[in-house]
């Protein structure tokens, strides 16, 4: 399968007045041509500042780029110059964000933030650009909108302010669409909605997506693949089967703890994970999840463990996996 | 829309109709009375002011007499300029004001939004200070004083400009430059601020994210979110300027409006300080409200919003 | 690194690295305080008011010299070691004249923001607090008065009334506590709406209480932010009234009338009209920068 993007040995800082916080730590994933790829994990573990890297959107300064590298389509991103990255942003890469209340515009209408993307990448003239966001808000289902086209964000509803943000986001057919929280900020009738029309945008004009989210619920219903980060680093990856029928890491089987599911024993209660996690600005020298974890070792503080594989699909990081650890266990 | 502007016409009435009673009860409480102190009055116009103002009708017959006339602008003539009236001496100063008036407000306006960008853009780098010590200086340095200065480098020293008087552009220059500072300062650091929190806003990001350059975004999406609240800040500037013109006028010697007020209350001739405050207070007052009601023109979301609230 | 079985013992939750709370835990008015302190510029500015007002006091006092007695023999002289600022034109002591000037600016400023304080607070308070039809009437009135301009009514009253220190501050805070009372009213209304304030209601506090033990010290910060601007305001406007021959009368020194007599002098005797300007000038930046430090100490938005 066509790799569209890779992500390897990513390092990302920001410099703060209290010292570098390490955000991101070492990542590595990958993404496939068509695919739909989660990043889940708590608040602040690393994975907006990830997707924000990919596009090079992180305020620079004071955010960096420590390390590694973006491929995009083959090529390096993370040596590329403001400008090329413009060609890229929203005509190869698009982006939702989390809160559709406050990424529109406010003082220029819907149609206009859509005309203004395909007027810079597909050199539309305006009038053309403009049918055009018609199309795209019909395409995403907001009614009558070749009324709509010439409002405001205010006189939109949350919902279809997101749905706006997808046409914007898809308005140049991009073949990576980065969707930060796209439906944590909305009530989940239309949760339901935007994911339905994510999966269908997605079939329909075969985009890679990565969903970034800290709700497992919303991965299952989109995702082929899943990558859990926790303190700035990738933990465990794998297929959504994997992941949800056969974590392996602590922290994994925690998060799935820790949200409803209806597929499970009903009688089992909601455990949540204790604790928060480490502070970045002095990373601990082991694992992250160390302090957090039921079965913590002695090498967990000592030693960060590495990405093993648990089977061709599944990689998780945990010293658990070690044949040490196994034995001791198994005896 | 119709009911906020239907209340916003009925305070500024109010408003006005307060200033006015004020006015005419004050010169009331000045000792011996404005009208009948005034020994220099010569007898043609004692007699034609007696006849006019009806002086020796109870008081509050004078105070209807004296709104109706405010209402038909009639403001009176003046006791020390014996060929002039108010009207005469408004329709003398106030073109002159309103020149430099404007002027100053163009300066400002240009200059603040300039510095405010600059600084925001450049934030925390040696721009954006200098900019800032620029901007408190011209929020600490009164008018006069500022003024004064001006003229002292400028035109004693430097021989640049001429010292006072208004006979050409040159002679606008001084002035207008001294009236524009405080305003400036304050749509400066307005700007920046404004600026500042608008670039942290997610919708610029969704803007960086379509591939806009730094120059777009920064000109299509932020400054013109930043300087709507500018805009409600100009009534206030305005009237700061109106004010500032008593003393900026006085120190470069400039014909205006503002020096005829100040001329006035150092003469004590009092029609012309009730009829320059009244047209002052009504001039200030639409001010306001017309600046008000462009904001609700230019912001989208006030528009449709249901009549903008305070 | 050679891993071994030890390496593999499970460790007990309490061996752990404890999670410790990373920063001491200060109260609000503690960490605001901490935070001014850092700002060099505030409390510079601080330290030179403070200053300023000590030299107001004590300078007229012990000066050989006082602001009112006038030596012809020596008008418009130079700074010298006798008259540190120069003499005016009446030949008399700058020195002593501009610190008699920066009393009457002090007095002004503080008199002024006190006043307006006291009346802002009440006023604001109570309209926030009650809400509904006082409320109503009360902000409807203050929005009438805001809407008549503010200096044509100083100097309107001005004109008619004694000049004097004690009329300027009458005049000044006429209008000029509307400012405070609608920054306590929003306050207020939008406190009073908390969990908190409810929580002290259902534990029996009554009204006095709650405003005076939740509403007010929570609407602090803003309400020293405003007060911050009130007080330089109301010496610039002083001076500016002083200038324009509004203010104190001779002999009495005010800046601005210093100021105003220096400038009919300006072309050769510079220093007349410099030292009430420096003066004037600082002190009013010195206002305003500590009313940024104070702005940005109590503001958790600009928290960094």
């Amino acid at each position: 399968m066509e790799r569209i993007l890779e992500v390897n040995d990513l390092h990302v800082s920001f410099h703060t007045y209290a010292g570098e916080v390490k955000a991101v730590r070492g990542v590595n994933f990958y993404v496939n041509k068509g695919e739909a790829v989660a990043i889940v994990g708590e608040s602040g573990c690393g994975k907006s500042v990830t997707a924000q890297s990919l596009m090079k959107l992180i305020p620079m300064p004071p955010g960096e780029i420590k390390q590694g590298e973006i491929l995009f389509q083959g090529e390096n991103i993370v040596n590329k110059t403001n400008k090329e990255m413009e060609a890229i942003r929203g005509k190869d890469i698009g982006m939702i964000f989390q809160d559709p209340m406050t990424s529109l515009n406010p003082t220029m209408t819907v149609g206009n933030q859509i005309v203004e993307g395909l007027v810079k990448h597909q050199k539309m003239s305006r009038s053309a650009a403009h049918s055009r966001a018609i199309e795209l808000l019909e395409m995403v289902g907001i009614p009558q909108p070749d009324k709509r086209v010439d409002q405001y964000p205010h006189q939109f509803s949350g919902g279809m302010r997101q749905r706006a943000m997808i046409a914007i986001a898809l308005a140049c057919s991009p073949k990576l669409l980065i969707a930060d929280e796209p439906t944590t900020a909305l009530d989940v009738t239309i949760q339901a909605q935007i994911l339905e029309l994510m999966k269908e945008l997605q079939k329909k004009m075969d985009t890679s997506i990565i969903l970034i989210t800290h709700d497992l619920g919303v991965v299952a219903e989109v995702c082929d693949r899943v990558i859990v980060m926790y303190a700035g680093k990738v933990i465990e990856t794998g297929t959504v089967d994997d992941i949800f029928y056969n974590p392996q890491h602590p922290y994994t089987k925690g998060l799935l703890r820790s949200v409803p599911r209806l597929d499970l024993n009903k009688d089992e209660p909601l455990t949540p994970i204790f604790g928060t996690p480490p502070d970045l600005l002095r990373p601990p020298v082991g694992c992250g999840f160390t302090a957090r974890c039921e079965s913590a070792m002695r090498v967990c503080q000592e030693i960060d463990p590495e990405l093993t594989e648990v089977s061709k699909t599944q990689q998780t990081a945990c010293w658990l996996q070690h044949p040490l650890a196994k034995s001791r266990i198994g005896s | 829309m119709i009911r906020y502007l239907g209340k916003r016409i009925f305070y500024m009435i109010i408003a006005l109709f307060l200033i006015i009673t004020a006015t005419f009860w004050l010169m009331q409480a000045v000792p011996g009375g404005p009208f009948t102190s005034e020994k220099q009055v010569p007898p043609e116009i004692e007699a034609a002011l007696n006849a006019h103002y009806g002086l020796d009708k109870p008081l509050f017959e004078q105070y209807v007499d004296y709104l109706i006339r405010v209402i038909t602008w009639d403001l009176g003539p003046s006791f020390k300029e014996k060929a002039s009236t108010v009207n005469q001496i408004i329709e003398r100063g106030f073109p002159v004001s309103l020149h430099l008036g404007l002027q100053s407000l163009a300066i400002a306006i240009f200059g603040g939004i300039t510095l405010g960008v600059i600084a925001a853009l450049r934030h925390n780098k040696w721009q954006d200070y200098t900019a800032m010590v620029i901007a408190v200086l011209g929020l600490s340095v009164p008018n006069f004083i500022l003024a004064s200065f001006y003229q002292y480098i400028f035109s004693i020293k430097l021989g640049w400009f001429p010292i006072a008087q208004w006979e050409g552009f040159e002679y606008t220059v001084l002035p207008s430059f001294a009236l524009a500072a405080l305003p400036l300062a304050f749509i400066a650091r307005l700007t920046r601020s404004n600026m500042i929190e608008v670039m942290s806003q997610d919708y610029i990001k969704t803007a960086k994210a379509k591939g806009l350059s730094t120059f777009t975004t920064t000109v299509k999406h932020a400054i013109r979110n930043a300087l709507l609240p500018v805009i409600t800040y100009l009534g206030p500037l305005s009237a700061n300027i109106l004010t500032g013109s008593f003393v900026v006028e006085r120190i470069f010697g400039v014909p205006g409006l503002g020096r005829e007020f100040v001329m006035s209350i150092s003469n004590r001739d009092y029609t012309v300080i009730m009829g320059t405050t009244v047209f002052y207070a009504i001039l200030l007052v639409v001010l306001v409200l017309l600046v008000d009601l462009a904001y609700t023109i230019v912001d989208p979301r006030i528009k449709l919003a249901d009549g903008g609230k305070e | 690194m050679q891993l071994t079985k030890e390496h593999f013992e499970p460790i007990s939750m309490d061996l752990r690295e404890a999670e410790d709370i990373k920063r001491p835990s200060l109260s609000f008015w503690a960490d605001a305080w901490r935070r001014l302190k850092m700002n060099k510029v505030a409390m510079a500015s601080l330290v030179f008011l403070i200053l300023l007002g000590l030299c107001a006091i004590f300078v007229p006092l012990i000066s050989s010299h006082d602001y009112y007695t006038t030596e012809l023999t020596n008008k418009n002289k130079p700074p010298s070691a006798e008259h540190w600022f120069g003499t005016d034109d009446l030949g008399r002591d700058m020195f002593v004249r501009i610190w008699h000037g920066a009393r009457i600016s002090l007095e002004v400023g503080f008199a002024a923001g006190l006043i307006d304080l006291i009346i802002g607070v009440i006023w604001g308070g109570i309209a926030g607090f009650f809400g509904g039809r006082i409320d109503e009437y009360m902000m409807r009135f203050a929005d009438i008065l805001y809407a008549v301009p503010y200096l044509l009514v100083v100097i309107l009253l001005l004109v008619v009334l004694q000049p004097g220190v004690g009329t300027i501050i009458i005049a000044l805070t006429i209008t000029g506590w509307i400012g405070m009372a609608r920054i306590v009213r929003g306050q207020v209304l939008q406190l009073k709406a908390q969990e908190f304030v409810l929580a002290a209601r259902s534990l029996g506090a009554d009204n006095g209480r709650i405003i005076f033990k939740h509403l007010i010290p929570n609407a602090l910060g803003p309400i020293l932010v405003t007060l911050s601007l009130t007080v330089p305001q109301a010496i610039f406007t002083e001076s500016f009234l002083s200038f324009l021959g509004l203010g104190v009368s001779a002999p009495v020194a005010s800046w601005g009338t210093m100021a105003s007599e220096g400038l009919s002098a300006l072309r050769y005797y510079p220093w007349r009209l410099m030292f009430p300007a420096i003066f004037i000038s600082v002190t009013m930046l010195a206002f305003n920068l500590l009313g940024d430090g104070i702005r940005d100490a109590v503001d958790p938005r600009l928290r960094k």
